[in-house]
This record gives C-alpha cells, structure tokens and sequence, in this order.
C-alpha cells in the first residue's frame, strides 16, 4: 500500500473541500477557453461549436484588415501608456505616508484616501458628468469664473483619455498605496538607525533604503498591471463613450461587446477577444522573464 | 546635528504639505456632491454653492425615494449581495484551507490551475456563450455563479491560514481523531474571523458596486440591481418620468425639470452609496489588513 494513495484516502475530506472552487473554475473559466476556438470557426448557435464550419485564421484576417483596427489598437495602447506613466504617483504617496509621525494626521490621509476606491464605477461616471457637464459643472463654473469660455469636456474627443486615466488615478492613488506601506512596513528599521548615525538626510534614506527596499513588490505589481495591459477597465470607458468622443474611446474590448454580444458577431469577437488575451498573455511573459533576471519575478 | 534638525523639519513641512493637498484634492469632491444633494439646484447650477450646501433641500431625496425601481434595484442589490457573498465564501474558505494543509498531494496542481485563470481567459464572448447554454441568462444566478470565487480571494486566504493556524494544534486534533471536515468548522474557522470578516467585505463590495454583469446577462428590470437603474439615471440621463412629476401626476415644466434633474443626480449618488459609506469607517482597517495578508504571499 503506496503512501501517496493512503495519503489521498485519509484526507478525502480535503479533496471535497477542494470540490466547488475547481468546478467552478472548470465550468465558468476553462470551458470558456475551450470555446475561444470559435475564433477559428464560422460559429453558428444551431450547428453548436463542434458542428461549426473551420475557417482558420479568416476572422483575425478580417481583424486585422478592417479600417478600425490601428484606431482600436492606437486607443488602446495610448490608455495604457498613459495609465502606465502614473503608476509611480501610488508608490510616491506611500513613502510620503511611510514618513508621517502624528498618528491622527495619518489615519486622516488614509481614510479619505482609501475611500473613493470603493465608490461604483457607475457612480464615478455619473460623478465625472456633472463635474464637467457644460453649464451647469462645477469644472466649467470655474473656468468661466476665471474669464475662460466653457469646454464640452465630455464630447471633445481630445480629452477623453486624460478624463478616463486621471479619474481612475484620483479614485485609486490611496488604495494603491496599502501594499507599498505594507512592504515599507516590512523594511529592517536598523537599517535607517544606521544610515542616521551615518548622518544620511531623509531624501537620502528614502531614496536609498525605502525605494529598493520595496523594489520587489513594485516589480511584481508592475508586472501583474502589464498583464492586464490590453485589458483597459472598459467598464468606465463604455459608461463615458458616446458617439462624439468614440474616435478617441474606442477601444478593443469596447468593440467586442458591441459587435459581439450587441451584434451578435459571436465568432468574430472571440477571435479579437483572443487576439486580446495572447497579447497580455504574451506581454506579461516577456516581462517576467526579464524579471527574473533581476531576482524579482512571479514565477 | 543642527543641520539634520532643520532638514527633517523642512522634510516634514514639505511631506504634510504634499500630503494634506492630495488629501483635499481627493476629499473635495466626495464634499462637494453631498453638498450638492442638499442645496437649491438655481445656485448649484451657477456655481454659487461651491462648498457647503446652499438653499437647504430635501426635495432630491423625496424624488429619489419616490422612485419604485429605486427600492427594486435596492432590494436586488441586497439580494446579490448577501446570497452571492454566502456562496463565495462556501466555495473560497474550504478551499483555501485545504490547499493551506502541507502534506495534501496535488495541492501544487490544483493552485496552479486557479492561478492561471488569473493571467488567462476564454475572453467575454465564449464566457457569455455559455452562461447562456447553462440556461442562466435572465435569471438571479447569472450574477452569482459567474462570480462564486476570485483566484486572489482563495490566494489571500490560503496564505492566512498557512500563517495563523498552527502545525501542532492540527497535528493534536487529528491525532485525537477529529475529521477534517470538524476540525475545519469546529476549531479553523472560529479562529479566522478576522480573513471571514475581510473577505466578506471583499467579496460584498465587489456584488454591490458590479453593473456590467447585470448588464449582459439580464433583461427583466424586476431582476436589475441598483447600479444598472444608477446607469439610467445618471449615464444614459434617463430620469424616470416618476421623478420629474409635480405631487399628482402633473410633469413639472420644461424649466423645472432641468433644473431638478442635477438635484436627483446627486441626490442618488448619495443614496447608491449610502450603506458602503455608512460601513466604511468602520471597516476601513480590515480592507487594509486584507491587503496586507494578501502582499505577504510571496
């Protein structure tokens, strides 16, 4: 009698424990995958996804071809640049949080902070409307307070992204910043007793004991925000898209839903849909591979 | 030494500076909204009332509270939130205590397959395909079964249990012949109160904030929840027809509905996010020690 088999039999329990997650994973997200292949069919609801006719590569041809395609691509990648570019703005607020002495000023910073992360996005849109409604918001009030004429920010397609990033920064630069402070928290203190002694300044210390200190998990989050990368929150952006700005707010998973679930182009989506997935997919192993070579990676 | 003094002091100055401005930046238009909700819609809409509320009114509030699918949308809300946070923590808790347990042959495997659903996915079309073949679509269930449980959720778990329940008291019980299946619900899971706590709230904010679900998956308003009655109101600017009404069934004139449009607008957005902002200062620290669980993994 094997070891590994009694193993199994005496904690039979735990394999039951174990049940409901992983048919729910199979189910909800590994059939899924097994469906993308409709991507490469000419998927028809009758003949199901078997009985559907191969067409290889056709659908990604018509992607890649269509005169939206580069404008899909280009406002995707410029959202995420963008996004990107602020990553750092989280990091900076939890070193300046890291360095608060007075405990009630702190707990202050971080209840207000934190607190936007938890509004809905439909909220924040119905938010972001009337603060930049025309006449009556607050943001235009301002303007024309100042001597400036009204701007129709919402229907200008030259503002949307900076609408759609710098919302999304001010809803999380807090709540991004609790891991930070978690692995600041994690930081050896004698190493700042010992810069001190060293007579090192605060810029110094910061620069050269916080930040590298936290290195690791800035990478490893940075990495994990890459694997989203082609993914862009289009929850926000389908609420703030409207037929003015759409040259500058459509992006690729917009496009699926519309084309897809509204238009039924079932197989044509799931093709861009993958076409999507492998693109993170395919970036955030590139980028975890140079990790690695650093130390810090995610696997 | 005096130098230092004086940098730390100006370091400080320029810190709490920096700080107290990001503060209010983000505070003023949480201030601003409530604010808003509560005052006279002339001198909102003409930038008079920029602070606190002006005109004082109630008027937004009655015409919120007049509304029927308000309450419907409220009341399913509720629903999603309690039942769908039930279910997830049926399914994340067993299973992240049992792939806590060292010994338990084809733990690597199994995390390997929920964690790779986390880099992955069949995308939006063929997951839609098949909540609709599972005969789910239009139903309460597409809301709670698509979402059951979160690769992270059972990630964040697993590791409080590896780090909070100790080897020997495991290693005790099970020699004193209590089952797994005991041991788990007699002795584990009054010691995790605290991660039930976290991901109670977790989970529970996730349901309650979620619109794009509902949005695809069903069509009968008497099943919509709160957000996607909020996405009328305030995103497609469909104020239903009930809330512009004048005591009776007289419609306010043209000029009267502009102006009390904004006024509902605010005033919703207050009552949507009512009952998180009344939980939230209370709960606010155990969202962050979630977090803190969760960046120990590595």
């Amino acid at each position: 009698m094997s070891t590994l088999s009694s193993n199994i039999r005496k904690h039979w329990q735990l394999y039951v424990f174990l049940l409901p997650a992983l048919a729910y994973f199979v189910i909800f997200h590994y059939i899924p995958i097994y469906g993308a292949q409709i991507a490469f069919k000419h998927y028809s609801a009758v003949k199901g996804i078997w009985g559907s006719e191969w067409i290889g590569f056709d659908h990604f041809e018509r992607f890649f071809n269509s005169y939206y395609f580069w404008l899909l691509l280009k406002n995707t990648l410029q959202i995420n640049v963008y996004q990107l570019a602020l990553f750092p703005v989280s990091i900076i607020v939890a070193l300046s949080i890291h360095e608060v002495t007075r405990a009630r000023f702190k707990r202050f910073v971080q209840l207000v902070t934190y607190a936007p992360h938890f509004i809905s996005v439909v909220v924040i849109s119905g938010m972001i409307l009337v603060f930049l409604d025309p006449s009556t918001g607050i943001v235009n009030t301002i303007i024309r307070a100042l001597g400036g004429e009204p701007v129709s920010f919402i229907t200008e397609p030259g503002w949307f992204k900076s609408i759609y990033v710098l919302s999304g920064e001010w809803q999380n630069l807090g709540w991004g910043a609790i891991i930070y402070l978690a692995a600041l928290a994690g930081i050896n203190p004698e190493l700042h007793e010992a810069a001190q002694i060293d007579g090192a300044s605060r810029w110094h210390r910061i620069f050269h004991i916080n930040l590298p200190g936290i290195m690791p998990t800035i990478i490893i989050l940075f990495i994990l925000n890459l694997g989203s990368f082609m993914n862009v929150g289009f929850e926000k952006i389908y609420l703030l898209q409207n037929p003015l700005n759409m040259e500058a707010s459509e992006v690729i998973q917009t496009h699926v839903y519309r084309s897809g679930l509204l238009q039924a182009q079932y197989s044509y989506t799931a093709a861009i849909g993958l076409f999507n997935n492998l693109i993170n997919f395919a970036i955030l192993l590139t980028f975890n591979r140079l990790a690695r070579r650093s130390g810090n990676s995610l696997w | 030494m005096i130098k230092q003094a004086f940098e730390d002091r100006m370091f400080q100055t320029f810190n709490h500076g920096f700080l107290l401005a990001i503060t209010l930046l983000v505070l003023y238009p949480l201030v601003y909204i409530v604010s808003a909700s509560l005052s006279d819609p002339t001198y909102v809409n003409s930038g008079q009332m920029w602070l606190w509320p002006k005109g004082f009114t109630l008027e937004g509030y009655e015409r919120v509270f007049a509304n029927r699918d308000i309450w419907t949308g409220y009341m399913n809300s509720a629903i999603y939130t309690v039942a769908g946070v039930l279910i997830n923590l049926a399914v994340t808790l067993p299973c992240a205590y049992a792939l806590s347990r060292r010994g338990l042959p084809g733990r690597k495997a199994v995390t390997l397959i929920i964690v790779f659903t986390m880099f992955f996915s069949g995308g939006l079309i063929p997951t839609y395909l098949l909540v609709k073949s599972l005969g789910l679509v239009n139903t309460y269930w597409a809301l709670l079964l698509p979402s059951a449980a979160t690769a992270i959720n059972i990630i964040v778990s697993r590791t409080f249990f590896q780090s909070n329940i100790s080897r020997e008291m495991e290693e005790a019980a099970s020699m004193d012949g209590c089952s797994d299946f005991r041991m788990f619900a007699v002795i584990i899971l009054p010691l995790s109160k605290a991660l039930i706590a976290v991901m109670a709230l977790f989970y529970g904010v996730g349901h309650w904030n979620q619109y794009f679900g509902a949005l695809i998956y069903l069509s009968d308003r008497d099943l919509y929840p709160l957000q996607l009655f909020l996405r009328e109101i305030l995103v497609q600017q469909e104020i239903a027809s009930q809330m512009l009404m004048n005591g009776g069934d007289i419609e306010l004139l043209m000029s009267e509905q502009t102006r009390i449009t904004e006024l509902i607008k605010y005033a919703v957005m207050i009552v949507a996010a009512l009952p998180l902002i009344v939980v939230y200062p209370f709960v606010q620290k155990h969202f962050v020690q979630g977090v803190m669980i969760g960046s120990l993994k590595e």
